[in-house]
C-alpha cells in the first residue's frame, strides 16, 4: 500500500465516516423528542458514558493497553469544565460562549492528565499500566480533597445550562442537555473512528500485534501510544464535562473503582475495538443498574434485604458478564456480528493489501482484522 | 524522636503485612504469569470464613487455619475452573476475568453481609510496649511481624530448598524444557495458586484488626499498596516484594504520622509513578527480554 492511496483511501472513508455520524447525531436528536425528562435525563448519561467507553475501547481494543482508571480521565474533563465554567459564570458570562470555554478546560484537563499517563503507558507493559491506573483510581479521592480547589469530597459546582430562548417553547431542561450530550458525544466519538479507520489506526494495531516488527516497519509505539492515550482521554473528559454539567456538580465520589470497571465492562461486552459495540455497551451499564434497582424494588422484598440487593445485584451481573464474554465469546457483542459483515464485505470488495497486523491472537482476530473496521 | 521511633516500627509491622500480600502476587506471577487483580477480594472471602470459624469455635489458632485452607481452596477453584479456561495468548483476557471475578465476589459479600464494618479484637493488645521509656511495637504489631517473618521464611525454604520448590521454579521459568523433564507444569501453576491464595488470606487476616473491621473492600486499598510494592521489587523478585513492603510500609506510617492520613495515597501513588517510570520493570527487574 503506498502513502496516496492510503491517503485517499483514508479520505474517503472520512466523508463516509463524517456523513454517517451527522446522520445518527440527528436521528438521536430527533428521538429525544418521542422520550420524558427522565428518559432523556438517561439518554444524555449514556450519552457521556459512550464518549468515554468509545475511546477506552480504542486504548484497549486497538494498542492493548488496559486502563483501569479511565473514571479518573472522565473526572479530569469534568473538573476542567468546572474550574473554568464556574469563574465564567462568576464573570457574568453566560450562554454558549461559557459552555465552549468549560469544554476547552474539560480538553486541556483531560489531555494533560491522558497525556501523562500515555507516557507511562507507553513506557509499562500490561499489568504495570493496568495496576497504575487502578492506583490513580483509588487516589482520586485523597487527591480531590488534598489539592485545594477542588472542592473536597463534595467537588465543585457546574453552572447551570438552561434551555436557551428560542428553543424554551419546544423543550425541557433535561431534552436540552440530552442535545448538549448528544453533540458532543458526536463531536468526541467521530474523530476517534477516523482515526481508527485511518493510517493512525493501522499504526495502533501494528504496534499490538507486534511491537519489534512495528518498530522494523518505521513506526514509533511509544508515539502510536502516547497518541492512542491522548485521544481516549480527551473524548473521556468531553464525557466528563457533559456529566458534569447534567448533574450540575463533579466529585469524586461518581468516579470510583466501581465506575472506572463499568466503563471496561461496557467495551468488552461490546466487543474490543468496535466504536458501536461501545455505543451498546455505555447504555447496557447505565440502564442495566436502574432497571435491576426497578426490578428489586418493585419486589416488594424487606427492606434490609432490598439495600444490600440495591447496586451489588447489577455490580455482580456485570462482573459474572465480564467473565463469561472474555472465556466464552471474547469478540463480545461486535464479534458476534463480525463474521456474517466480514464476509460480506470481503464479496463487495477486492482483498486487502498485506497490511501490517499479525494473526498473533485468535482471541483477538474478529475486532484486528482491518476490513471489517473500515467497513463498520 | 520517640514519635520517630513508634512511627517507623509500626511501619514495619504494617509493611510486612504488605509485604506478604505482595509476596502472593509474586508468587502467583511467578506461577501464571499473571496478576491476579481478584487476590484481595478471594482473601477477604477466605478471611469472612475464617471470621464463622472464630464465631463457632472461639479459637484464633482455627481461624488462622480456616483462612489459609479457604484462600488454598479459593486459590485451586479459580485456577482449575475459570483461569485455565481463559485465552492465554496475551496477559489482558486473564486480567479482564480476574476483575471480573473481583465485581462478582465483592458484590455477593455486599449481598450476604452489608456494608457494616465487622469488627475483630486482635488476640494480642494494641498498646505499645515500651523499651526503656521509648513507645515501640504493640504485642499484636510484634505477632504480625512474627508471623510475617516465619512465612516469610517458609516460603524461601521452600522455593530454594525443597523438590517441590524446584519444581515449581522450573515450571514457571521454563515450562517447555520442564514438562519433558518430567514436572507436572499444569499442576505446578495450581499450587502456585493455591500458595498464593493461602498467603494473601493470611496478610488480610492480619491486617483486619488494625483496620475498621472486615467488609466486602477492606482489603482493596492493601491491594494498591501491595501492587505498588511487587512493582517496587519487580513482580519477579520475592526479596524484592520483602524490601518494597518495608519501605511502603514504613513511608505511609511516616507521612500519616507527620502529615495528614489523607496524604498517604498520594505518597503511594507518587511513589509507585516514579519508580514506574524510573525503572518500568521494578527495581530488583531482571534483564530477561520479556512480552509480559
Amino acid at each position: 500500500m503506498t502513502r496516496t492511496t492510503a491517503r485517499n483511501g483514508a479520505r474517503s472513508s472520512t466523508r463516509t465516516i463524517v456523513l454517517r455520524a451527522i446522520m445518527l447525531t440527528v436521528l438521536a436528536l430527533a428521538a429525544t423528542f418521542a422520550l420524558d425528562p427522565f428518559r432523556n435525563y438517561q439518554l444524555a448519561v449514556v450519552a457521556a458514558t459512550f464518549c468515554a467507553t468509545a475511546g477506552l475501547t480504542l486504548l484497549v481494543g486497538l494498542t492493548g493497553q488496559l486502563s483501569l482508571g479511565h473514571g479518573v480521565l472522565m473526572a479530569a474533563g469534568g473538573y476542567g469544565y468546572a474550574l473554568v465554567a464556574g469563574p465564567a459564570a462568576d464573570a457574568g458570562l453566560g450562554g454558549v460562549g461559557r459552555f465552549a470555554l468549560g469544554i476547552a478546560g474539560a480538553l486541556v484537563l483531560s489531555a494533560v492528565v491522558g497525556g501523562l499517563l500515555g507516557l507511562a503507558g507507553a513506557r509499562l507493559r500490561g499489568p504495570y499500566l493496568a495496576g497504575l491506573t487502578l492506583a490513580l483510581v483509588i487516589a482520586l479521592p485523597a487527591v480531590a480533597t488534598q489539592v485545594p480547589g477542588l472542592g473536597k469530597d463534595q467537588g465543585l459546582g457546574v453552572p447551570f445550562e438552561a434551555v436557551p430562548a428560542p428553543l424554551a417553547g419546544v423543550m425541557v431542561v433535561e431534552q436540552w442537555h440530552a442535545w448538549i450530550a448528544i453533540v458532543v458525544a458526536a463531536v468526541a466519538v467521530t474523530p476517534l473512528v477516523v482515526l481508527r479507520s485511518g493510517p493512525a489506526g493501522l499504526r495502533m494495531r501494528a504496534t499490538h500485534g507486534d511491537e519489534v516488527a512495528a518498530r522494523l516497519a518505521g513506526i514509533s509505539p511509544a508515539r502510536v501510544k502516547v497518541t492512542a492515550f491522548v485521544a481516549s482521554s480527551v473524548s473521556a473528559g468531553l464525557g466528563g464535562a457533559v456529566l458534569a454539567v447534567v448533574a450540575q456538580n463533579v466529585g469524586p465520589g461518581r468516579y470510583s473503582l466501581a465506575f472506572s470497571l463499568l466503563l471496561l465492562v461496557a467495551v468488552v461486552v461490546g466487543g474490543l475495538g468496535s466504536v458501536g459495540g461501545a455505543a451498546v455497551g455505555a447504555a447496557l451499564v447505565v440502564l442495566l443498574p436502574w432497571l435491576v434497582d426497578t426490578v428489586v424494588s418493585g419486589a416488594g422484598m424487606p427492606a434490609d434485604l432490598e439495600q444490600r440487593l440495591s447496586g451489588n445485584l447489577a455490580v455482580a451481573v456485570f462482573g459474572a458478564l465480564l467473565v463469561a464474554v472474555t472465556v466464552a465469546w471474547p469478540g463480545g457483542l461486535a464479534g458476534a456480528t463480525a463474521g456474517p459483515r466480514a464476509r460480506l464485505a470481503r464479496r463487495r470488495r477486492p482483498a486487502p493489501a498485506p497490511v501490517l497486523d499479525p494473526d498473533t491472537d485468535p482471541a483477538q482476530e474478529p475486532t484486528s482484522d482491518p476490513q471489517p473496521l473500515t467497513e463498520r | 524522636m520517640d514519635r520517630l521511633v513508634l512511627l517507623v516500627s509500626t511501619g514495619v509491622a504494617r509493611g510486612l503485612v504488605i509485604a506478604l500480600f505482595a509476596l502472593s502476587l509474586v508468587i502467583i506471577w511467578r506461577a501464571a504469569r499473571i496478576v491476579n487483580f481478584g487476590q484481595a477480594a478471594m482473601a477477604v472471602v477466605a478471611v469472612y470464613v475464617a471470621f464463622a470459624v472464630h464465631a463457632a469455635t472461639g479459637s484464633y489458632v482455627l481461624a488462622v487455619l480456616g483462612a489459609l485452607v479457604t484462600g488454598a481452596l479459593l486459590g485451586l477453584a479459580v485456577e482449575r475452573g475459570l483461569m485455565r479456561r481463559v485465552p492465554g495468548a496475551t496477559p489482558m483476557p486473564g486480567m479482564i476475568v480476574a476483575i471480573g471475578l473481583v465485581m462478582v465476589l465483592q458484590s455477593l459479600l455486599g449481598v450476604l453481609f452489608g456494608p457494616r464494618h465487622r469488627p475483630m479484637s486482635p488476640v494480642f493488645s494494641q498498646s505499645p510496649l515500651y523499651v526503656g521509656d521509648v513507645p515501640v511495637l504493640s504485642r499484636y504489631d510484634l505477632f504480625v511481624l512474627v508471623v510475617a517473618l516465619v512465612v516469610v521464611v517458609g516460603l524461601g525454604l521452600l522455593f530454594n530448598r525443597s523438590t517441590l520448590g524446584l519444581q515449581l521454579r522450573a515450571a514457571a521459568v521454563a515450562p517447555e524444557v520442564s514438562r519433558l523433564l518430567g514436572v507436572r507444569v499444569p499442576r505446578m501453576v495450581t499450587i502456585g495458586w493455591m500458595l498464593s491464595s493461602a498467603v494473601a488470606a493470611l496478610a488480610v487476616l492480619l491486617l483486619v484488626p488494625t483496620e475498621l473491621g472486615l467488609n466486602a473492600h477492606s482489603a482493596d486499598v492493601l491491594f494498591v499498596h501491595a501492587f505498588t510494592v511487587a512493582v517496587l521489587g519487580g513482580l519477579d523478585s520475592p526479596a524484592g516484594a520483602l524490601v518494597g513492603g518495608l519501605v511502603v510500609g514504613v513511608l505511609i506510617s511516616l507521612v500519616t504520622g507527620y502529615a495528614s492520613a489523607g496524604l498517604a495515597p498520594l505518597a503511594v501513588l507518587g511513589l509507585l509513578t516514579t519508580v514506574l517510570l524510573v525503572r518500568p520493570g521494578g527495581i530488583f527487574a531482571t534483564k530477561e527480554a520479556r512480552t509480559a
